[in-house]
């Protein structure tokens, strides 16, 4: 492949899914880097579990190509499994056996020296902060923790890669919280990770990069500041907040503002092609008025994913 | 559908170790094992216990005595041990089976487990051979129980070609079982809900255990010309309804024990062996002659087996593995 890198964890080009006469994964191309968090974002069958599939070997490639690790996922499916952890949309454990036993089988199915499972495991738990009911049965456990698990299988394993699907579907706010807590962790480590989801504003916080899916088309992909530039055309939005100065006059001539704007609260909203913060303080201070707020307004992934969609269905009337 | 076409690497046997190994343990912790295993020594005691009653009376008289605990047909219940086997053995199988691979499916643990080094091969046949050596395990106990028993209760030791010719027998009904394993393994791989799994194996086993008699009886009189004018034809009618009930995995295992456990036997028929040994006189054969007449019905299990098991392994392979 002429543009395959040896920092690319996983690359895929031209990945086709076909199901009767349906295209699921459309041709896609995507490169997933060494150690970065990659979110796979889309509506409702959208076709990210298929690429996840396709990736681990786990369902049939209808066309192009797709590596992980440098290996073949037709060919070699059991090197990428050896080095990829897993955790499916909805993972299920053996409800009779203790999380201690789940782990022990996936530690024997990977070869995992004998000696060295035990304390694998309790480390592992102990990332996920489990290890106090290691040896309860897995029925006790609620679905928040039965998602750890799924990660502590992955931490078990020392995979290079982590493919996460929906891995925040159905939990609390703290739980998510939680759990991204532990992807970011494993970013530390070194592991690149891959995952689906629809909590935008979750994903947001903890991706570097991110691909919009639409009707097994990869819509967009880049950072979200990129998305949003691209999608929203806005490169740095500011809400400002100030008394006794008409802020819209003051400001308009600063270098790199294009708009600015009065809502309804009686707030300013400033769009900017870079970060003109210290530039817009500057001359509100010195115009003579009192700034209360200065805010770097994030561009959300949520606003980026909704327009992007409404457009579509605009192109499409 | 997995690339099953494709050129794969690595051996398809990676990580059945572990498999056979969990399932194993999962089957011989079971409830449902105990309870099984309950069914079947409530199901053997009977008939054993009253073969031995009867046998006490006639110690001395057979060269055979100890194998006949299998065979005979006791006065108050009427059901030889080996029947009894006949009868139980799959339901046995079916209940260790027919949940295997769809309750993976269920749980949501299949994608997870798949996900781990190992082909979907290694996942079916650890499944299979779990479920075989439990069972295998089951009859061995039943079988020793037996022995035991006859031993205690006979107050004379089995001859060295009794003791053969039982494990010869025990050897038949583990293949026998691992059919009936193999068809609960089948419809686990079809149906994704269990309760179907269960219900068509079951069904297929009351089939063939009440239907498939009369329904080869039924065919077989089809044939049966206006006229029979020569012996030939006579012998051709039973053959064919010979052939047709041997398409039940339970006459072959019956036919088998039955040239194992009764020496006299010289041919093979769709008879029950309280019948065969009334109808036969003669001398009995030696060990080898009994296994080379026996050695069909044994392959027809062992290929049926196979046959059944790689039909469930390439539905498998075909399925998705989300649920
Ligand atoms: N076994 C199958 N047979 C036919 N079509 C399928 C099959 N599995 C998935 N599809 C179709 O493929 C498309 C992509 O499905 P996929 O599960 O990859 O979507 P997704 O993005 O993961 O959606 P979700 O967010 O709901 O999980 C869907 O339109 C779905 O209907
Ligand atoms: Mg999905």
């Amino acid at each position: 492949m002429p543009d395959s890198n040896i920092d690319n964890v996983i690359s895929a080009r031209g990945l086709l899914k076909v199901y009767g006469a349906q295209r699921a994964v459309d041709s896609i191309d995507l490169d997933i880097r060494r150690g970065e968090i990659f979110g796979l974002l889309g509506p409702n069958g959208a076709g990210k579990t298929t690429t996840i599939l396709m990736m681990l070997g786990l369902t049939d490639i209808s066309g192009g190509t797709v590596e992980v690790l440098g290996f073949n996922p037709v060919r070699e499916p059991l090197e990428v499994k050896r080095r990829v952890g897993y955790l499916p949309d909805a993972v299920g454990f053996y409800d009779h056996l203790t999380a201690r036993e789940n782990l022990t089988y996936t530690a024997r199915l990977l070869a995992i020296p004998r000696r060295q499972i035990d304390g694998r495991i309790m480390e592992a738990m102990e990332r996920v902060k489990l290890a106090d009911v290691v040896d309860k049965r897995v029925a006790t456990y609620s679905r928040g923790m039965r998602q750890r698990l799924g990660i502590a299988e992955i931490v078990m394993k020392k995979a290079e890669v982590a493919i996460l699907d929906e891995p925040t579907s159905g939990l609390d706010p703290h739980a998510t919280f939680e759990l991204l807590e532990m992807i970011r962790g494993l970013k530390r480590e070194g592991v690149a990770v891959l995952l689906s989801s629809h909590l935008l504003d979750r994903v947001q916080s903890v991706c570097d990069r991110v691909a919009l899916f639409n009707k097994g088309r990869i819509a967009l992909m880049g950072t979200v500041v990129e998305l949003a530039n691209q999608v929203l055309g806005a490169g740095h939005p500011l809400l400002v907040e100030a008394s006794q100065i008409d802020v819209a006059a003051v400001v308009r001539s600063v270098d790199g503002v294009q708009k600015v704007t009065r809502d309804s609260d009686g707030n300013w909203r400033i769009v900017a092609d870079r970060d003109v913060r210290a530039a817009v303080a500057q001359r509100i201070v010195t115009g003579g008025g009192s700034l209360v707020r200065l805010a770097d307004l994030q561009p959300s992934l949520e606003e980026v994913y909704t327009r992007y969609f409404q457009e579509e269905v605009r192109h499409a009337a | 559908m997995p690339p099953s076409a494709a050129v794969r690497v690595g051996s398809p046997f990676t990580g059945l170790g572990p498999v056979f190994m969990k399932e194993l343990s999962d089957h011989l912790s079971s409830i449902r094992m105990l309870v099984l295993t309950l069914f079947v020594i409530v199901f053997g005691a009977f008939p054993v216990a009253s073969s031995l009653q009867q046998l006490r009376t006639v110690v001395g008289a057979d060269a055979y005595l100890f194998l006949r605990i299998f065979t005979i047909a006791p006065e108050q219940i009427a059901l030889p041990f080996v029947q009894a086997l006949n009868f139980v053995i799959p339901l046995m199988a079916i209940g260790l089976g027919f949940d295997s691979v769809n309750s993976e499916f269920n749980r949501r643990t299949l994608s997870r487990v798949l996900s781990q080094p190992i082909y979907r091969d290694a996942l079916l046949l650890g499944k299979f051979l779990g479920g075989l050596v439990t069972l295998a395990v089951a009859l061995v106990a039943l079988w020793l129980i037996v022995f035991g028993a006859g031993l205690l209760l006979l107050g004379l030791p089995p001859r060295g070609v009794e003791v053969a010719r039982a494990l010869g027998f025990l050897v038949v009904a583990i293949a026998y079982g691992g059919v009936w394993l193999a068809v609960s393994m089948l419809f686990s791989v079809v149906f994704r809900s269990t309760a179907t799994s269960a219900l068509c194996a079951l069904g297929l086993w009351l089939f063939f255990f009440i239907l498939w008699p009369m329904i080869a009886d039924a065919i077989t009189l089809g044939f049966v010309p206006n006229e029979i004018r020569s012996v030939d034809q006579l012998l051709s009618l039973q053959e064919l309804s010979l052939a047709l009930q041997r398409l039940s995995p339970g006459t072959l295992f019956t036919e088998a024990v039955i040239g194992l456990l009764n020496p006299e036997t010289r041919t093979l028929g769709p008879m029950l062996p309280s019948q065969m040994r009334g109808a036969i006189v003669g001398a009995p054969l030696p060990l080898d002659e009994s296994l080379l007449m026996i050695w069909p019905q044994v392959t027809g299990l062992i290929a049926s087996m196979i046959v059944l098991f790689a039909a469930a392994y390439v539905i498998f392979q075909r399925q998705e593995v989300r649920a």
